[in-house]
């Protein structure tokens, strides 16, 4: 890998520590569901920088794509809020 | 708040021990193959003629686990489907679309389909394959669902398209027991590797596989919007 893989891998990988603490501190489901989606996001990239571009167009659709499209109708019957 | 740090410690315990598995089963960035491995990966392209490896895999190899997989998508979405009728879940109300969202959604998702269709057609000689376009294509009516007011299909269509797409799968494994003893096993001639008529069964399968996940992701979905109320 060449440095600038490694650079940016790094700030991907910042990326993802960001949107898990948002999904974690979070009350606001919306927020979660969205950072999650990044986190998805991120981890396609991760696949196709090592090499597996078949997980990575899968996660892609699914994880980042679809689940968020699941989830936002979910959150329509329960609301957005969550409560402690 | 302490439920959420505990949440957190557990997330980091089990990262731990992931990671640390995982580093004494494969030393990173070393090309160690093993086994099956070892025999996918240099007699796959010769056995099967499709280029993409991971796809001869999926689909001949190892594709009594793909059927596997199939039938847990489609009992997931028939469960989906019996818990909103059950909960009797009333119509999820959308906000109105503006008319950007509406017209970009328009022109945008035929050539999602476009792409979802490419996807699963050259699945033997690009990444990708069935799942994956499926799914790309069942994003594109989500798309429509959420950008066109009073967007519907007919459900009749949907479930056809699906009920076949299983059927054909099954059949088509059923024809590999006949003529080569083996269930899902390759009957046809594999072709020239790197053609987009080549590998066989797998192109065959692939768009029946795509078929079947987009048919059924879309009948999830419009399930999700139109709530229990109306079936």
């Amino acid at each position: 890998m060449s440095e600038a893989v490694v650079i940016f891998s790094v700030v991907l990988a910042l990326l993802v520590v960001l949107a898990t603490f948002i999904l974690w501190l979070t009350k606001d489901l919306l927020i979660g569901v969205l950072s999650s989606a990044v986190i998805s996001l991120v981890a396609s990239i991760f696949f196709l920088i090592l090499q597996a571009p078949d997980v990575a167009i899968t996660e892609a659709s699914v994880g980042a794509a679809l689940t968020t499209g699941f989830f936002i109708f979910a959150l329509k019957y329960v609301g957005r809020r969550e409560d402690d | 708040m302490i439920r959420k740090v505990l949440y957190f410690l557990i997330l980091i315990a089990f990262g731990f021990f992931i990671l640390s598995a995982l580093s004494a089963y494969f030393p990173f960035g070393e090309n160690v193959l093993t086994g099956v491995a070892r025999y996918y990966t240099e007699k796959g392209v010769k056995d099967l003629g499709g280029i993409n490896i991971v796809t001869s895999v999926v689909t001949i190899y190892r594709g009594f686990d793909t059927l596997g997989e199939v039938t847990v998508l489609f009992l997931s979405v028939t469960a989906l489907a019996f818990t909103l009728v059950g909960l009797k879940v009333e119509k999820a109300k959308l906000p109105k679309p503006t008319l950007i969202m509406e017209t970009g959604g328009r022109y945008l998702a035929p050539l999602i389909i476009l792409f979802g269709a490419y996807v699963f057609l050259h699945g033997h000689l690009t990444p990708g394959g069935g799942f994956p376009g499926g799914v790309i294509i069942a994003t594109s009516f989500l798309l429509l669902l959420v950008t066109q007011e009073n967007y519907r299909f007919k459900k009749f269509h949907i479930t056809t398209t699906e009920v076949l797409a299983g059927t054909l799968y099954v059949l088509v494994g059923l024809l590999g027991l006949y003529y080569v003893k083996s269930f899902l096993g390759n009957f046809l001639k594999t072709g020239k590797p790197g053609y987009l008529v080549s590998a066989g069964i797998i192109p065959i399968i692939y768009i029946l596989i795509g078929f079947k996940v987009g048919s059924e992701m879309t009948s999830a979905l419009n399930n999700l919007k139109e709530g229990g109320d109306e079936h």
